[in-house]
Formats: structure tokens, sequence, C-alpha cells
């Protein structure tokens, strides 16, 4: 390993069976636990409650909801832009990581995928919910059909469209593909001959020939390079969707980088919270241990610092467009009926990770966990106040009206993290969280270092 | 590669089964293969395989579905349903190109996975190798050298190997 790579933060003296057996015996060997039941009926009373919020969405209409003829994106949007952001860090964490041939990532890229492919699924799910008929969102798609007509590809929410479909296949394809050569590992440590079966079924057979290795390093090393511009383009799209209007405090240059940037800080947060309780649950202290959390709460603080600066971004073109529509905006944002989640968010968003500056913050878990989800709440709370500031305080002062959420809104924002910690227990459950073909690559190259 | 019986050796780290790799290579013997756990750079190069036309054909396939997308939207756009919107080009390329990014991405991935699952011959839930003794740990922490040769036998590849110290030698299929 080159001075300029990062070191994996694995015990050079451990052996090969070690790691595969930290990560496989959990699923294997170990018996369910009381707490992963509790969790896990916990998470599907709450998915059965997120089930009946969508039925009665389908039934009744988009009424249920807080949103009015002003406020015309509610939490639907808000919901969707927090979800994808999650669901953009663990593919770009997973590929820029082993672009940049940063050996920490085999120990959180699995787990961080998974997160991806869920959180992009649900968020993927709430502009349908929010378009009043959701039954005919295919006609986002192009298909030929008997009305005669085609989508509009001006729109920044067709963009949209494609540009999430395209990441959810991408999202599902790439952590399938790393997902083979560890279905294979499980098929061969299983005892019960259906577990045999199922994961020998889901491995395709691989057994790790060297032609196999060679073509799955060249497609999924290519995969990665694709994946970085992919998830830029992802949360840039979503960034457009409002850039791309006329209204105060959206039209603005700055709002493609910001989303992107916004997306890795909220989604690195929610990977430490993730990793905290992953590490507990499976006992994986030897894979995940301080090195990560400190590294990973590194770029936690760059990214507090980028916000920061984009908000001032904001603050200050809003003020030297001189127009009033932006000025009178800007005050209403620290003014407004709004003020006190902003100055809540600002908080959570910009300052709580500061703590990060300390070493012991970053390596403990107490704090560490305490301000990720500090971050999470400050992200979401971004997201609301970017669709109420400005649609409570448009061009018309006679339209101006306020957000009122109804119980509807709470309870699918809650069913969807209910949706999303039940499909994260039956992951952790039934595949290997952490990637042990990539750990015992690093390993190799840490007991090659160390020789 | 059925008819003739692949002789494996299997051996504890890596270093030594590129070692005994590159030995085979220079004897120029047929059917090499290996059989490891994880990723290793340099084993293509220690076994001799050629380079792999996956990333030719992912370039091929993004820009074919990149160059459909856009053409669809020409299509569409221009000639089937043209549209006045806010007085926009009737061939607002610029609006054009973030789907047919979109679709380039698409189109190069499912090109690279069926790339990959022609050239392994995956999925193929049984072969020869699985039948030998001790397998399942190629997908742990044992490394397997493997060759498939008409004229060496079990016996001329041990003295081949001679000094590698393999912990077993078997023969399959």
């Amino acid at each position: 390993m080159s001075g300029a790579t990062q070191e994996a933060g694995l015990p050079p003296a451990a052996r090969y069976a070690e790691m595969v057996s930290l990560v496989a015996d959990p699923v294997l060997e170990r018996r369910v636990g009381r707490p992963w039941w509790i969790a896990f009926l916990a998470a599907l009373a709450v998915t059965l409650g997120f089930g009946l919020c969508l039925a009665w969405l389908f039934v009744e209409g988009i009424g249920i909801y807080g949103n009015n003829s002003t406020v015309v994106w509610g939490f639907p949007i808000a919901n969707y832009v927090w979800w994808i952001g999650i669901g953009n860090a663990g593919t770009l964490i997973s590929a820029l990581l082993l672009l940049t041939r940063q050996g920490w990532r085999s120990s959180i890229n699995r787990f961080a995928e998974a997160m991806t492919l869920f959180a992009a699924g649900i968020a993927g799910l709430f502009p349908i919910l929010h378009l009043g008929r959701p039954y005919l969102a295919y006609w986002l798609a192009p298909y030929p059909n008997t009305m005669n007509l085609w989508p509009q590809w001006r729109s920044a929410l067709v963009w949209d469209f494609a540009a999430i479909g395209t990441y959810i296949l991408f999202s599902l394809l790439f952590w399938y593909l790393g997902l083979i050569p560890d279905l294979a590992t499980m098929r061969d440590r299983a005892r019960s001959r259906g577990a045999k079966l199922i994961y020998g079924v889901l491995a395709f057979g691989w057994r790790g020939s060297a032609r196999h290795w060679q073509r799955h390093d060249a497609v999924y090393k290519a995969m990665a390079a694709l994946a970085v511009p992919l998830v830029v383009s992802v949360h840039s799209v979503v960034g457009l969707d409002f850039a791309a209007s006329l209204m105060p405090g959206w039209q603005e240059t700055i709002f493609p980088p910001y989303f992107v940037v916004g997306a890795l800080f909220s989604g690195f947060a929610m990977v430490v919270t993730l990793a905290v309780i992953l590490r507990w649950g499976l006992g994986l202290q030897a894979i995940i241990n301080e090195r990560h959390f400190d590294v990973m709460a590194k770029i936690i603080l760059a990214g507090a610092i980028a916000m920061g600066l984009s908000y001032l971004t904001e603050w200050f073109m809003g003020w030297y467009s001189g127009e009033h529509e932006e000025r009178s905006f800007l005050s209403f944002q620290f003014t407004g009926d709004y003020a006190p989640f902003y100055y809540a968010m600002l908080a959570c968003n910009v300052l709580a990770p500061q703590l990060f500056w300390f070493r012991a913050c970053r390596q403990r878990v107490l704090p560490l966990l305490g301000v990720c989800i500090l971050v999470n709440i400050g992200m979401w709370l971004e997201r609301i106040l970017i669709i109420w500031n400005t649609l409570s305080h448009g061009h018309l002062p006679a339209m101006r009206r306020l957000f009122h959420p109804t119980f509807w809104d709470w309870a699918t924002l809650v069913g969807s993290f209910g949706l999303f910690a039940l499909l994260f227990l039956v992951f952790v459950r039934l595949l290997p969280a952490v990637a042990m073909h990539d750990v015992n690559k690093e390993l190799r190259a840490e007991k090659e270092a160390a020789a | 590669m059925s008819e003739v019986p692949m002789l494996l050796a299997e051996f504890a780290d890596p270093q030594t089964l590129l070692d005994a790799a590159r030995r085979v290579r220079d004897a120029g013997w047929q059917g090499r293969d290996a059989h490891v756990p994880f990723a290793i750079e340099e084993l293509p190069e220690a076994l001799g395989l050629g380079s792999t036309p996956i990333r030719p054909i992912m370039a091929a396939g993004g820009l074919l579905s990149g160059a459909f997308a856009y053409g669809l939207q020409w299509y569409s756009a221009v000639v089937d349903y043209p549209y006045n919107s806010g007085g926009r080009p009737l061939h607002s390329w610029p609006a054009f190109l973030v789907p047919t990014f979109e679709a380039v991405i698409l189109g190069a991935t499912l090109a690279g996975v069926v790339a990959f699952l022609v050239s392994t011959g995956l999925p193929r839930l049984h072969h020869p190798a699985f039948a030998a003794h001790g397998f399942a740990r190629a997908s742990q922490d044992r490394f397997f050298l493997a060759v498939a040769d008409p004229e060496v036998d079990a016996a001329r590849f041990a003295a081949k190997l001679d000094g590698l110290a393999p912990l077993s030698i078997r023969q399959v299929g």
C-alpha cells in the first residue's frame, strides 16, 4: 500500500477465516435475539401503518395532507428530497472511496449501499403519492399510447423520473454485484440444505475463479466510476426541480451543488447512525472501529462547513440581487412564521457538527450518535423549509398562506421510517452486512504492508 | 474442459498461489485457473489470462443507449408531437441532455452486467470444481490453483510445485 492510501484499520495478525466468521456467523449461527424481534415487530407495525396511510391517500386523495393552493408542495416533496439525499450517500461513499483507494471503505460499503437502496426506493414513492392521481404515474414514461402523447422533456420533473429510475436500478445492480462473492461464502458456510440452496442460487454458482474475479473487478470499478457522476446528476436534478422555477429563494444557480453536498452530509450522518447500531447489534467491533468513526466524522464536519458556506452564499445573493422579492424573502426566513425552525436548522446543520473538531467527540459513540441524529433532523428541516418559506412567501402577497401539517402528513413520514427500519432489519438478518471479500482483500494488503 | 480431469492444488496464502501460478503459466500448461476468496490484482497476469473486453462493451452500450434516448426525445419533440412550451425551440437540446446522460449510465451498466454474466458463464450452479473436498474454503480462506491439461497428471503437477508446499493436490471431474 502506498503512503497516500488510507489503511483499513484491521489487525494485520488476524486470519482471513476470522473476518469471514465475524461477519457470517451472526447471520448463520447465532440465534435471533430478543432486541431484533422487538425491533422487527415494532417496524412491522409502523410499516402496516404506512400502508394504511397510503391506502387512505388513494381513497381520499391529496386533501388529507396539509398542502393548499399556495403551498402546493408539502411534506411529500420534503420527504422525497430528504430520503433521496440519504439514498445518494451510500453509493457515492462506496464508489468514491473505491476510486480513491480508501481501504476503510470495505467495513462500511455494504450496509451503506443497502441503506441507499432502501432510502432511494422509499424516496421514489413520495413524488408518486403527491401526484394527486398517483395511479397515473406511469404517464411520465415514454411509451406508445392511444392518447398520442409524449412526456414533456423540457420539464425538470421528467428529468427527475429518468434520474431516479436510473439511480435505483443502478444501485440495485451495484449492490448485488458486490454481494455475489459473499453469497457464495454464505452458501459454503451454511449448514442447512435450504440455506445452502437459497444462497447458492442467489450466488449464481460463483466459484471465485480467477476469470470471475477479473471480470467482476472490471465491471465493478467501471460502475464505481459511473456512480460518481450519476449521483451528482441525481441530486442536481432534484435541485433543478426547484431552481428551474421562478420563485424567490429557489431560482438560484447554487441549488444543484448545494443539494449534492446536503445529500452527502445527511447520508454520512445516517451511515454513522446505522454503523453504531450495527456494530452493537452484530458485534462487529473489530471491523467497524474508532478509526472509521473518526474519518466519517471529519467528512461530516467538512459537510457542515460546506452547508454553512451555501447558506451564506444564499443570503448574500438574496441581498446582492437587489430584487425586492428576494430581500423580503430573506427577511421572512429570519423573522417570518417559520423562523424558529430556520434557527433550529442552522443549529443542527452548522453548529452541532463543530463538536467534531474534537477527537473525543469523533470517536465516542454518544456524541457521535447525538450529532448525527441532529444533522438528520436539521437536514429534514432544511428540506421542508425550502418548500415552506418560498411557497408561503411568493410574488403575490394576497396569496400568501402558511402550511399546517395534518395527522396524515406526520403519519406518512413516520411510516416511511418504519418501512426503512423493516427493510434494514431483514437485510442484516439474511445477508452479510459487511463485504467479507473486500475486508479480506484489505487484510491481505495490511499483512503485506506489515511483513 | 469437462473431458480433461482438473487438478487442484490448495495453498494457505495468496503469495504462494501467485508463485505457483507463474510456474504453471511459464510451463505453458492448458486450462489454467485459480479459485480464490477475494480479488487478487496480480492474479490475471500471473496466470497469463488475456484482458477482458468488458469496458469497451460498456462504453458501446452507454453510447448506443444515449443515442437512442436523444433520438427518442428529438423524434417525439420535433416530429411526432411538436409543442410550444414557453417559446422554447422544438429541438431544445440542452434540456434533452439530462435524460440522455441518465440513459448513457443505465445502458453502460446493463451492458456491463450482461457482459459479466456472459463472459463468466454465470449463472452456472454446478461445476466439477465443487466436487473437490474442502473446496468450500475457496470462498473463505484457501487459494486453489487449477490445471486441466491432458498431458499433466498429479505427479507432474506436484513436481512443478516443488518447494511451494501445497496443502493438498486433488483431481476432480
